[in-house]
């Protein structure tokens, strides 16, 4: 980062500067900052310790009395004697992390979307595995052809704000998703990937489905954050449906409130199957 | 905020609440809010907030179940209009006299029962009705474009309703209630611990300032101090949100006006400011910071570290403001478009950049201190009287450069606190309090009763709620080309307005 403008490059807008608008200072300055763009997910990405993605449960650790009360989303579960967390309720305020550190922790940072919903329940049941390597394929298959380039319509379904902030950032320089192939793009008939925020508003319901039925296919549909995974803190209310799972068919479950740009990514390219092998459920 | 910390006790039971709001208002106070919160017993308590200077006032008056309509406010107070049109929505309770009562947050069908937040209505759920509104407007090739909910580029829900003849906007209605996520009711018998969290997630991009409010009225209802390293803390992660938001709108800015290097540049500040607020606390939006009595712990990153970093980040974003303001094809697009002339901003009592952008200099960090902003001497920038988008963005350089130096002193003042605790542990008594904080759009409202130590209700007024009332009134001439920096300027979230 920062290693300066050369000489050449100078030299070359020198005849620009008479431009009004200051054009060849702003080029400049994003010349001077040098490459500042994440290498994920060609290799792993280093920023991340200290950045809240999910949350993790110890192998084998027998759960104390009660300790699923302490989380006010009800992530947190006993079956026989098996303690249990689910991403897609956790909304990370880290009650369970703080209160018994020995079971719970912080972590993965990034990687932390799934083709299942079932599967963002931690650690996984004896037939996951299995059950998930089935979605995986039938979902590569339907979406083999969006591969090259992918068309990204965003709709909000109810969220806080702070999802619409972090899509958002994808297309700033750190992210950069158009280098990926990834557009967002203002029409649904041109989109191929669906991006779901929120709790699933019920004022967004018909809105939502229009916008699904008018994509072409394949489509492949991203459930982004929490909120739009199982409806987090804000639901149950009147005006919420748990999450979008009920009002459009979802391909992709990405946890986190809100989830963090890293999380969005891994959730797109796991969608249409650009992730390099290994990366992720 | 001790003003408000007494219980605020029952008002004069058949005087009218319109006239004293009128009254107060005459007498030079600010109509800020008007709050109502049912009870278990099905009544209903409505409390409009006034601004006096230096305090807030509460003028209470409580409808019994089966009283259906009260005397609007809105004909006294027109600030009152979309205060009595979702209290309406909400409640079903009519306000006579309110000149166009239609449904903003919640349109339901007729007959459908209302939510009544606060009581022990059960309503299971409820579907907005989609009809569309009639048009306003007449005349030869006049036509209404729905822009929104579902709009081109990443945009929270929302409606706007533009009569137009092709390119002039001569009237526009706004409609939020796509994302209505019923949050006055699921505030209802939360712990206050709960509150919190769901107070962080009432508009998500002012998260600090959102869990600061709701906190300082329990704070302001049990009498406690908060420690003064977490109140510098508070401050801390407070400003850095400022920053974020306010270089957010002018991100919006620069991808309206097409300038790709410019948006490439002031969105990598914002990334920056992110992650130092997630060095800071591990959250990207200070979530988990602000705790009822304090602040959940010390900052995650060394002082020297955060300051090196602070440093970094002011000098590159301020000189990028810089040469943003000075260059021409950027500042052509927002001289003179959206103006919201000083006397409408004035009568409605607009607030935060929008309003100092229009001649309010009223600022809460000044008006009404709170926490550790009076003993770092922060103070208000010098209000504009132009009132268009190029004011309000004047206005947000400004603040930039003043929540930078707040954010250094905060971090300088925590290396130099000693030791000491980061809470204040307290249960909160049974009672009614107000908070409020300076969020980045401006004065936030968090109106909490307490009842066993579980919140009764919990009612947010989030500065978008208040300002976005005033959207319509900035178009001037201006063309459908303006609109984007029109809304830019503003800088609103519609998570909070839509509740």
């Amino acid at each position: 980062m920062g290693r300066g403008v050369p000489d050449r490059v100078r030299r070359s807008l020198e005849p620009f500067r008479h431009i009004p608008g200051q054009a060849h200072m702003w080029v400049l300055r994003g010349l001077r900052e040098g490459i500042v763009t994440t290498a994920y997910p060609r290799r792993p990405d280093g920023y991340g310790p200290g950045w809240m993605g999910a949350v993790s449960v110890a192998e084998g650790a027998s759960p104390p009395q009660g300790v699923a009360e302490v989380c006010p989303t009800g992530a947190i579960s006993e079956e026989g004697g098996r303690l249990r967390l689910d991403r897609g309720r956790c909304i990370l305020c880290g009650r369970c992390t703080s209160r018994h550190p020995e079971l719970f922790r912080f972590g993965p940072d990034h990687e932390t979307a799934s083709v299942s919903r079932q599967a963002l329940v931690v650690p996984p049941g004896e037939d996951d595995e299995e059950a998930l390597g089935k979605v995986r394929s039938e979902l590569g298959r339907r979406v083999r052809s969006l591969r090259r380039s992918i068309h990204v319509r965003h709709v909000d379904a109810g969220s806080d704000g702070s999802e619409e902030w972090e899509v958002a950032a994808l297309t700033n320089p750190v992210y950069d998703v158009q280098r990926l192939g990834i557009f967002f793009t203002a029409t649904p008939r041109h989109a191929d990937l669906l991006l779901v925020t929120g709790a699933g508003a019920a004022g967004m319901a018909g809105p939502l489905r229009r916008t699904w039925e008018a994509m072409p296919d394949p489509k492949v549909v991203v459930a982004a954050g929490t909120d739009a995974v199982s409806g987090g803190l804000v639901h149950p209310t009147y005006a919420t449906r748990g999450g979008v799972g009920d009002l459009v068919p979802v391909d992709v479950w990405v946890p986190g409130s809100p989830p963090s740009p890293f999380s969005l990514l891994h959730g797109i390219l796991l969608a249409v199957g650009l992730l390099p092998s290994g990366g992720g459920a | 905020m001790r003003e408000a910390a007494a219980p605020v006790g029952g008002g004069l039971v058949g005087e009218e609440l319109a006239s004293r709001v009128a009254g107060a208002v005459r007498a030079g106070a600010r109509f800020a809010a008007l709050l109502p919160t049912g009870r278990p017993d099905g009544s209903l308590c409505l409390r409009a907030v006034l601004a006096w200077p230096g305090r807030y006032g509460l003028e209470e008056e409580v409808l019994a179940p089966e009283v259906g309509a009260y005397q609007a406010l809105t004909p006294t107070t027109p600030g009152a209009t979309w205060y009595e049109r979702e209290l309406h929505d909400l409640y079903g309770v009519r306000p006579l006299g309110h000149p166009r009562l239609d449904p903003l947050v919640l349109p339901l069908a007729p007959g459908t029962p209302r939510p009544r937040p606060g009581t022990a209505a059960d309503v299971g759920c409820l579907d907005p009705s989609e009809e569309p509104l009639p048009g306003h407007v007449s005349g030869e090739g006049l036509f209404t474009i729905p822009y929104g909910p579902v709009r081109s580029g990443v945009f929270e829900a929302i409606q706007y309703l533009v009569e137009t003849p092709g390119e002039e906007i001569p009237h526009l209605r706004t409609r939020v209630y796509h994302k209505h996520r019923g949050l006055s009711r699921r505030f209802c018998g939360l712990s206050v611990g709960d509150g919190v969290l769901l107070a962080e997630r009432v508009e998500g991009t002012t998260s600090v300032a959102q869990a600061s409010a709701y906190c300082q009225a329990l704070e302001a209802l049990a009498g406690v101090e908060v420690p003064p390293r977490a109140g510098l803390s508070r401050v801390l992660h407070a400003e850095l949100e400022r920053v974020a938001n306010h270089l957010d709108s002018m991100v919006r800015h620069t991808e309206g006006a097409g300038q790709a290097v410019a948006y490439a540049r002031l969105s990598l500040h914002k990334e920056r400011v992110l992650r130092l607020q997630a060095r800071l606390c591990g959250h990207r939006f200070g979530r988990g910071v602000v705790v009822p009595g304090g602040v959940s712990g010390p900052p995650s990153l060394g002082a020297a570290q955060a300051l090196a970093e602070l440093a970094r980040i002011d000098k590159g974003a301020t000189a990028d403001i810089r040469l943003l303001m000075e260059t021409p094809s950027f500042l052509d697009r927002l001289r003179g478009t959206g103006v919201l002339p000083p006397e409408v901003a004035g009568a409605h009592g607009a607030v935060g950049p929008i309003g100092r952008a229009s001649g309010l200099a009223e600022d809460l960090r000044v008006a009404r201190p709170y926490g550790a902003y009076p003993r770092l001497g922060a103070q208000a920038v010098e209000p504009r009287e132009r009132g268009d988008a190029l004011a309000r963005q004047e206005v947000r350089v400004a603040e930039v450069a003043r929540s930078f130096s707040l954010a250094r002193q905060a971090l300088e003042g925590l290396a130099g606190a000693g030791d000491g605790p980061w809470r204040a542990q307290f249960d909160p008594p049974d009672g009614t309090a107000l908070g409020w904080a300076e969020a980045p759009q401006g004065e936030l409202l968090y109106l909490v009763e307490v009842e066993d130590g579980r919140l009764r209700a919990a009612r947010p007024r989030c500065p978008a709620f208040h300002n976005l009332a005033l959207f319509a009134q900035a178009f001037r001439g201006d063309i459908y080309t303006d609109f984007v920096f029109i809304e830019a300027s503003f800088g609103l979230s519609v998570a909070g307005v839509a509740g």
